[in-house]
């Protein structure tokens, strides 16, 4: 049984869809990472999970009890806004305290308050600043006050609004370490919303990736990343060319497809997605090739395609070079930096040490 | 979190729409015979009446001539403040904007010691020239227009400094890259971009001019507009007539209000980006600096006269002050009689206690509909919302006549009650003529308000109590603050609505003024006219204050 789980969650606004049949099960102390393109519906879905909005179908639950008709003052579960929303009347100590306050406040626990916003702010590495006023601190501590405060009423699970969003890219490295660890010595389910892969896969430990709505995949970053489930995750997670091609028969495809010069189509192995199950020999598909997955080789290789070094990214011991092919198209190659310069004549094969090319159904 | 109850918001809309919807209503009903029969008489007799279609036309005209003098003196102001430096800009920039805070009758009166046939400039003037007679009369449209001009180039003058504040630096430079001189920047990109904040001033203004009352009814003589045609055929008991002169100016307004609105519509501009308002512009050269410095401490002598004159004139005993040039007696007798004489402190004690009543109502609906508007994003929320802008837009003088329509009949069944000669219609009045100030406050600080700090209250188990009293109230202060400070002053100073409802009784400040006046009790006048320039002056240092936070 999961900790939290969303079940089968749909939401329009204004007629048009924004989350359509969205589940999602979360393990008690997991790290979730929703990971999608602006638009994608990841912000409904966790304003959906703190309350603040109402699915039109479809249900939340905590431990198998249903909490979608609880308004969010009543699920106890955190939340960090994009842009921290602490208090700017308050302190950063009364901020801390202000999810302690009113919740069974009894004598003792009232007592027991500065000790505990004192614990808060010590978990976050910024004891001592209390009495500081909110205007006073700088981003990336505001970052921190703002975990801290969802942090101090214990909550059932941490929700993270696209957290690091706020910061410049130099103190983004180090905050999101420190955000990790902090989340891990909690050890609370944790929810996170991001559009940056690489945070996703830093913070998660699981990512869930949506589009349009819909949740594509959910795994680790080795999953999403070598077995995509569909053409939208094997290209909107890491780099990636897709190719047209004719389906031959069990692992090999025929490519570039329609043929394009003398040359003709040659013939690649590839791994089925579980999408392309089901689909028959001679069905034009599309092929997703990873730029590692490809290799410049000399001339008489019998999988090579003919094409032209277009453009080049220097990118240290490597370089990603863009190739226009002959019969048409263009793929991203990865090889040692000076391989060949842009304008020079090329022959493009698969590098078996790469991720396996992956097939796709074509009209997705 | 759009989940604010139906109840409350039903309830609320329902009060309003008794306050100011049903009033104009009854008006409406009444100019068209009402219980006694339907009938377009009195209409007709409108229709028939020249004198009432020039009554309609000098509102118009003065209203627009306001419109163009406040421009010609506001808008140039605004630029020498926000685009130049010199000694002394702030502090005149301060100055320059005061004549707002001065209440029209306050205004008036000290116009009228100014530059009446008895003030001191027409006295100075009349001795200079060893003249027979006062050199002028401070009657008629230009009299009107002296004192409109005085008071309202200062919508002009702000709003366009605050646009020039928000102008992007970097579209001047972009302009200038390009090759546009400094003319050119000016009517191809300055002028422009500032359109909606010249609308707003123009806006404001016209509705100003043309609910203007205290100018019209000191100044005017038998030169009428609308608002003082209104009171007029009202003295004469034609009331019915009256009502139907309130429909005509209060559709005026309404259509003079749309008009624009869609205008503005139309020329809605903006980058959306905002960037850094361009540098100020040293003036180098001793010349200029000088003649910019003269400038403006002439022009705050000038605007600062009013309110010194109204000062002395306080301390000139009654009846002591005839034909000399300069008043031969000052002392502070009529300052201790404010004290001493219970019939002198009367009125100012009628005011304040009716203008915190009307304010803290005023607050409290304000508040409770900008709240409930802000919480709902149905028609609920127009409709709230339109009935805190209604008595914005329609002048005062139309509230009265309607109040005084509506709460003169007793038929409680259909929510009419006998209010008039009772303590109770005056602060009523002024609860509606303060509710667009609240209640606007209250939306603007709300709408500033980042919904997510609501978010995080309630995501942290605040409720929605919790939520109003520890997030919202506190977050509100300085808003709020500022549109009671304005509605305080706006009930305080009225004339407009009191002139119409107010009883022996409940005679507030500016009453009292109008009645020394023709007692010839200068001083009395200027002594309650200074108490009511100090509370607006102390009011909108609130407001400056709500606004820069």
């Amino acid at each position: 049984m999961s900790f939290l789980t969303l079940d089968r969650l749909d939401k329009s606004f204004g007629g048009s869809p924004v989350l359509r049949g969205v589940s999602l099960a979360v393990e008690k102390g997991e790290i979730i990472a929703l990971l999608g393109p602006s638009g994608s519906g990841k912000t409904t879905a966790l304003r959906m999970i703190a309350g603040f909005e109402t699915p039109d179908r479809g249900r939340i639950l905590i431990e198998d009890a249903d909490v979608t008709p609880l308004p969010p003052e009543r699920r106890h579960f955190g939340m960090v806004f994009q842009h921290y929303a602490l208090f700017p009347h308050l302190t950063v100590g009364e901020n801390v305290a202000f999810g302690l306050a009113g919740r069974s406040a009894g004598k003792e626990e009232t007592k027991r308050r500065p000790q505990r916003v004192a614990e808060a702010l010590a978990l976050v590495d910024l004891p001592g600043f209390a009495d500081r006023r909110v205007g006073e601190i700088s981003g990336g501590q505001q970052q921190r006050v703002a975990l801290a405060r969802a942090l101090a009423p214990e909550p059932r699970v941490l929700l993270l609004d696209e957290p690091l969003s706020n910061l410049d890219p130099t103190l983004r490295e180090r905050t999101r370490r420190e955000l990790k660890s902090a989340i891990q010595r909690v050890g609370i389910t944790t929810v996170l919303v991001t559009h940056e892969q690489e945070e996703a896969f830093q913070l998660g430990d699981r990512v869930a990736v949506l589009q349009d709505g819909v949740l594509h995949q959910v795994g680790s970053a080795e999953d999403l990343y070598e077995r995509p489930a569909t053409r939208f995750v094997a290209t909107f997670v890491g780099r990636a060319s897709v190719l047209p091609c004719v389906l031959e028969g069990d692992g090999a495809v025929w490519v570039p497809y329609p043929p394009g010069d003398a040359a003709g189509p040659v013939r690649w192995s590839a791994v089925r997605s579980p999408e392309a199950e089901g689909m028959k020999p001679g069905e034009e598909a599309a092929l997703v090739v990873r730029p590692e997955s490809l290799a410049f080789v000399a001339a008489g290789n019998p999988q090579a395609l003919a094409g032209r070094v277009i453009e080049r990214r220097y990118a240290g011991p490597v370089t990603y070079y863009q190739v226009a092919l002959a019969p048409g198209g263009e793929v991203e190659v990865l090889a040692p930096s000076g391989a060949a310069t842009v304008g020079d004549a090329v022959r493009v094969a698969p590098e078996p040490r790469g991720p396996a090319p992956r097939i796709f159904r074509r009209n997705r | 979190m759009k989940r604010a109850p139906l109840l409350p918001a039903l309830a609320l809309a329902a009060l309003l729409a008794w306050l100011v919807g049903y009033p104009l209503l009854m008006t409406l009903l009444e100019a068209l015979g009402g219980a006694k029969g339907w009938t377009l008489h009195w209409f007709g007799e409108f229709i028939h009446r020249p004198d009432e279609w020039l009554a309609l036309w000098r509102s118009l005209w003065i209203s627009a001539a306001s419109v163009l003098l406040a421009a010609l003196i506001g808008i140039p102001l605004a630029f020498l403040f926000e685009r130049t430096e010199f000694p002394g800009r702030r502090v005149l920039g301060a100055i320059v904007a005061l004549p707002v805070a001065l209440p029209p009758l306050v205004g008036v009166i000290a116009f009228l010691f100014l530059y009446g046939e008895s003030g001191f400039v027409s006295r100075a003037v009349q001795a200079l020239l060893r003249l027979q007679d006062p050199p002028w009369r401070l009657t008629g449209p230009l009299a009107i227009l002296l004192v409109h001009a005085y008071s309202m180039y200062v919508y002009f003058y702000l709003f366009t400094r605050a646009g020039l504040a928000r102008l992007d630096a970097a579209l001047l430079e972009a302009a200038a890259s390009l090759g546009a001189g400094r003319w050119r920047a000016l009517f191809r990109v300055t002028l422009p971009l500032l359109r909606p904040a010249l609308a707003g001033a123009a806006l404001l203004t016209f509705m100003t001019a043309l609910a203007s009352f205290s100018a019209p009814y000191l100044f005017g003589g038998g030169f009428r507009v609308m608002t003082t045609q209104i009171i007029a055929s009202k003295l004469n008991g034609e009331v019915a007539l009256a009502q139907v002169e309130t429909v005509m100016l209060a559709g005026l307004a309404l259509l003079a209000l749309g008009a624009m609105r869609r205008a503005d519509r139309m020329v809605s501009v903006g980058t959306g980006v905002r960037g850094i308002a361009p540098a100020r512009r040293e003036l180098r050269g001793p010349l200029a600096r000088g003649a910019a410095g003269l400038f403006g401490w002439l022009l705050a002598i000038l605007l600062l006269l009013p309110h010194a004159v109204l000062l002395l004139v306080s301390l000139v005993p009654a009846f002591t002050w005839t034909s000399e040039p300069f008043p031969p007696v000052l002392n502070l007798g009529n300052w201790k009689s404010l004290v001493t004489a219970s019939e002198h402190l009367r009125p100012l004690v009628n005011s304040l206690w009716m203008a915190l009543v009307a304010t803290a109502l005023a607050l409290a609906i304000g508040f409770a509909a900008a709240r409930l508007a802000s919480l709902r994003s149905d028609r609920m929320r127009g409709v709230l919302e339109g009935m805190i802008a209604i008595p914005w837009a329609v002048p005062g003088t139309v509230f009265a006549i309607a109040l005084a329509a509506t709460f003169s009949v007793n038929q409680p069944w259909i929510g009419r009650f006998v209010l008039i000669g009772t303590p109770v219609i005056l602060p009523l009045a002024y609860v509606v003529r303060d509710l667009p100030l609240t209640g606007r406050a209250a939306l603007a600080g709300l709408r500033q308000l980042d919904p997510a700090l609501e978010e995080a209250a309630a995501s942290l188990g605040a409720g929605r109590w919790r939520r109003l009293t520890r997030v919202v109230l506190p977050l509100l202060r300085p808003a709020l603050a500022a549109g009671a400070g304005l509605a305080f002053i706006t009930a305080l100073g009225d004339f407009i609505v009191s002139i119409v409802l107010y009883t022996f009784d409940t005679r507030p400040i500016s009453i009292e003024i109008l009645s020394n006046l023709r007692l010839q009790d200068l001083g009395m006048a200027a002594v309650y006219g200074v108490l009511l320039m100090t509370a607006s002056a102390a009011a909108f240092l609130l407001w400056g204050q709500g606004e820069a936070r």
